[in-house]
């Protein structure tokens, strides 16, 4: 493990970024966001940023191929080019979790190779969670906010940043840093890591549970009456599907240029009232059955189909961010029964 | 004329009793104006909503004029009362958001106005190419 | 601290539940943290008294709900009315998209609502917050013990902007009425247009490159209630789920803005809602501003019936290109 004092972090991007593009949470007027790092840049003390992490991978829009008409004849141009390397400094646990519910769904065969693309060039730079906020369940999904994965694990303790490689790309990285003199011991990670784990047994939602949710449970809860109650105020919006660093929904898109036409991907949102829209109709008639299948599907329908692994991280920000503040919490606790009272 | 000289396009929303009239009577009277001012003919300048005008510059015009009849004269008696508060709602908040004001405009050109639809015609492509190509409300996917 | 207490709220609604005026209640239901309320229809008097809340988080304006709750039953539905909302009820009415006869309104009086994100950004590790002072609130933080911030600080734009303490509408009131208050809503607006028009340009850019056309700005809107919305519509060429690019972003916000132009009562819930803080209200401020220059004042929702001067006109309008120079010029 190494260690690089707080006062030298800038010498630690600048020599980051010297050789790739470096993004790194940063302060704006709208709250952390992740931005290239430059001379000046600030790392932001903020526990999470706005957007999550997915955009790196999997952005909100992104063209897939051009068509040029010209006279007869229609051109098929692939749009795709090779991605630069870069690294992702500052991802919380929480969000690199989503990167394993992510890649269970785009580098599944058939591989999406414009994702896969973007991932094999990135290099996850993760950071320990010291102050965790009221929103934060991530323990709930068996997530340690301590010890977050990532291809190099950074912790921040009151003056210094440990770095510590975990897999072939971040040992490279690692390596061909020269500023990274010092060897670090975990001693003060360690105590660090017991201190925020103090905080984080006095969360408020420290004690919600699971249970009961997970592989093979539709038919428990995909009736239960309390889905009329829960979705009666949901105003449909897309807030917490795009804020959420594991909704994984795309629609695919022909604009017409006026000369041509770009097929792009973008987002969508299971709570759009045209959301798999098909020949028949929108399967989901009512914002109940919209609503109802953004949670089944991170509680029931995911791990049924992915060994168990739930596709909620816990990071809170549809929590933070639901104009009515209706969240999965909420949904957990009035479905999950005794579990959860 | 210079032949690299910059040629703005221009969109023109025309009404079918007034305007479009005039510009008939403009070509009649072989009186010239740009060629690069594609008319679009509507029923009435009323028809014209402000989506029209922000696809107009979407897909690469540079800036949108809409004429129709003289207000008092309308064809279906109030429909340019209609047209001139949107559009005067509708240019204040482009003017708002720093979208350059002389990119759009409404001028009122009669049948018998064959002269001032070429005047204004010209007039109005002056002042567009002045200001150049529009980048302000401009969608980059539909640039060649 | 809001005037009237929660427990006056309850025993009102309890009391024309039993009397059978009213078969539910559109409240606001209590959430995991204190901050956290969610607008929720309430049946029993034991479901109010258990989780009905109203205290300085309950932002939420039910007006639009009214549209879709009425339908569902011949009963009348008792609904919560704060000042700005009784202005966006009545602008519903005046479009006939609900039926008054359906709904009992009881209007509350209201000190302003705190911006939950002005609050999180205030205060880390949020256990509890406590309103009950008039003009501070004290935070129980996980990390900082008791912090104690001022309320003032924590108001949201349109709060400190209020632009009526009085009921327009309403069966029954809790509380005193307030009056219709002059409290500079277009100072910002002005401010904007000082600008040169290059500033305002990279002013706008700035704001809404943020957007990730959620659509709650829209969703929320009490004045929004097309059946099918354009941007959600297919067929209208305009459709689309994602920004992909600044043309996009410009024209949803733009034409937003516009549909409800002279029907937006300025009840500020696009901002409250924005998971971006994009200052939505300017926009439609702006449209009210101009409205007021060019064609007299206009308040939407002030009084039912009302004609928008968007769809009346005078044969002595000013000219678009006039308009233009106006809306710049401040008296």
């Amino acid at each position: 493990m190494r260690k690089i004092a707080l006062n030298q972090l800038d010498q630690l991007f600048a020599e980051i970024a010297a050789s790739r593009k470096l993004y790194l949470p940063v302060d704006t007027k709208a709250g952390a966001k992740f931005e290239p790092w430059q001379q000046g840049t600030v790392l932001s003390d903020a526990l999470n940023t706005v957007r999550s992490a997915k955009d790196f991978f999997f952005p909100q829009t992104e063209n897939l191929m051009d068509f040029k008409v010209e006279g007869k004849n229609i051109e098929v141009i692939d749009t795709r080019s090779e991605c630069e390397d870069f690294v992702l400094f500052g991802v919380r646990a929480c969000d690199v979790k989503s990167f394993e519910v992510l890649d269970r769904v785009f580098l599944a065969e058939p591989v999406d190779t414009y994702y896969k693309n973007r991932r094999e060039h990135g290099v996850i730079m993760s950071l320990a969670c010291t102050r965790p906020q009221e929103t934060c369940f991530c323990g709930t999904f068996g997530i340690d906010a301590t010890e977050p994965e990532g291809d190099v694990v950074c912790y921040k303790t009151e003056d210094a940043l440990y770095l510590d490689a975990r897999t072939e790309k971040g040992s490279a990285l690692l390596e061909s840093l020269g500023c990274l003199t010092e060897e670090g011991d975990w001693a003060a990670v360690d105590a660090q890591k017991a201190k925020t784990r103090e905080y984080l047994a006095k969360l408020p939602l420290a004690d919600l549970k699971t249970d009961g949710f997970g592989a093979g449970t539709t038919s428990k809860f995909f009736d239960a009456p309390e889905w009329k109650e829960l979705s009666a105020t949901c105003l449909g919006c897309g807030t917490c599907t795009f804020v959420c660093p594991t909704c994984q929904c795309y629609d695919i898109r022909d604009f017409n240029t006026g000369h041509g036409v770009k097929r792009f991907r973008c987002w969508d949102s299971c709570m759009y009232s045209d959301f798999t829209k098909m020949s028949a109709g929108q399967p989901r008639l009512t914002q109940l059955e919209r609503f109802r299948q953004r949670f089944m599907h991170k509680l029931v329908y995911y791990p049924t189909n992915n060994d168990g692994l739930f596709s909620c991280v816990g990071c809170g920000r549809c929590l933070a961010k639901c104009p009515i503040q209706m969240n999965i919490v909420k949904v957990m606790k009035k479905l999950g029964g005794s579990a959860n009272d | 004329m210079q032949v690299n000289e910059y040629q703005p396009l221009i969109v023109a929303f025309c009404c079918n009793w007034c305007s479009y009239a005039g510009a008939d009577l403009a070509g009649n009277n072989r009186l010239n104006y740009p060629a690069n001012i594609k008319i679009i003919r509507v029923p009435c300048s009323c028809r014209v909503n402000p989506m029209f005008i922000l696809r107009a510059f979407q897909r690469g015009a540079d800036g949108v004029i809409l004429c129709g009849c003289h207000p008092g004269d309308c064809h279906y008696t109030t429909g340019n009362y209609y047209t001139r508060r949107r559009m005067a709602l509708l240019f204040s908040m482009l003017d708002y958001l720093g979208i350059e004001k002389e990119r759009t405009r409404v001028e009122w050109v009669s049948a018998a106005e064959g002269a001032k639809f070429a005047e204004t015609m010209n007039d109005f492509a002056r002042t567009v190419a002045a200001l150049g190509e529009n980048k302000r409300l401009e969608d980059l996917r539909c640039k060649k | 601290m809001q005037e009237v207490k929660r427990e006056v709220l309850v025993s009102k609604a309890s009391e024309l539940l039993n009397n059978g005026t009213v078969d539910r209640v559109l409240g606001w239901k209590a959430g995991e943290f204190d901050y956290d309320i969610t607008p929720a229809v309430f049946y029993t008097a034991e479901e109010l008294e258990r989780d009905f809340v109203w205290n300085d988080f309950c932002g939420a304006n039910f007006s639009k709900y009214l549209v879709a709750e009425t339908g569902k039953s011949e009963n009348k539905l008792l609904v919560f009315l704060k000042p700005c909302d009784t202005y966006s009820f009545n602008q519903l009415l005046t479009e006939h998209r609900f039926d008054r006869e359906r709904v009992y309104a009881v209007g509350v009086g209201c000190n302003g609502m705190l911006d939950i994100s002005k609050l999180r950004s205030s205060a880390e590790g949020i256990l509890h917050v406590h309103t009950e002072d008039a003009d501070k609130v004290a935070v129980d933080t996980l990390y900082d013990g008791t912090v104690t911030l001022d309320r003032a600080s924590l108001l949201p734009d349109r709060c400190v902007n209020c632009k009526s303490k009085k009921h327009v509408a309403y069966d029954e009131l809790l509380g005193a009425d307030g009056e219709v208050l002059d409290s500079g809503r277009f100072d910002e607006v002005e401010r904007i247009e000082r600008m040169t028009p290059d500033e305002r340009f990279a002013f706008w850019q700035g704001e809404l490159s943020r957007c990730i056309r959620c659509n709650a700005c829209r969703d929320v809107c009490p004045a929004c209630t097309c059946e099918k919305c354009v941007f959600d519509n297919p067929q209208s060429g305009v459709e689309n789920k994602a920004a992909a690019t600044s043309f996009e972003e410009q024209m949803f916000h733009i034409i937003r803005a516009f549909h409800v132009a002279g029907r937006c009562t300025d009840c500020g819930e696009c901002s409250r809602v924005c998971p971006q803080h994009i200052p939505l209200h300017l926009l439609n401020r702006k449209f009210i501003k101009d409205i007021d220059s060019f064609y007299g004042e206009y308040q939407a929702g002030a009084e039912v019936g009302s004609r928008a001067p968007i769809v009346d006109y005078r044969t002595d309008d000013l000219e678009p290109g006039e308009a233009v120079e106006r809306g710049g010029e401040h008296a």
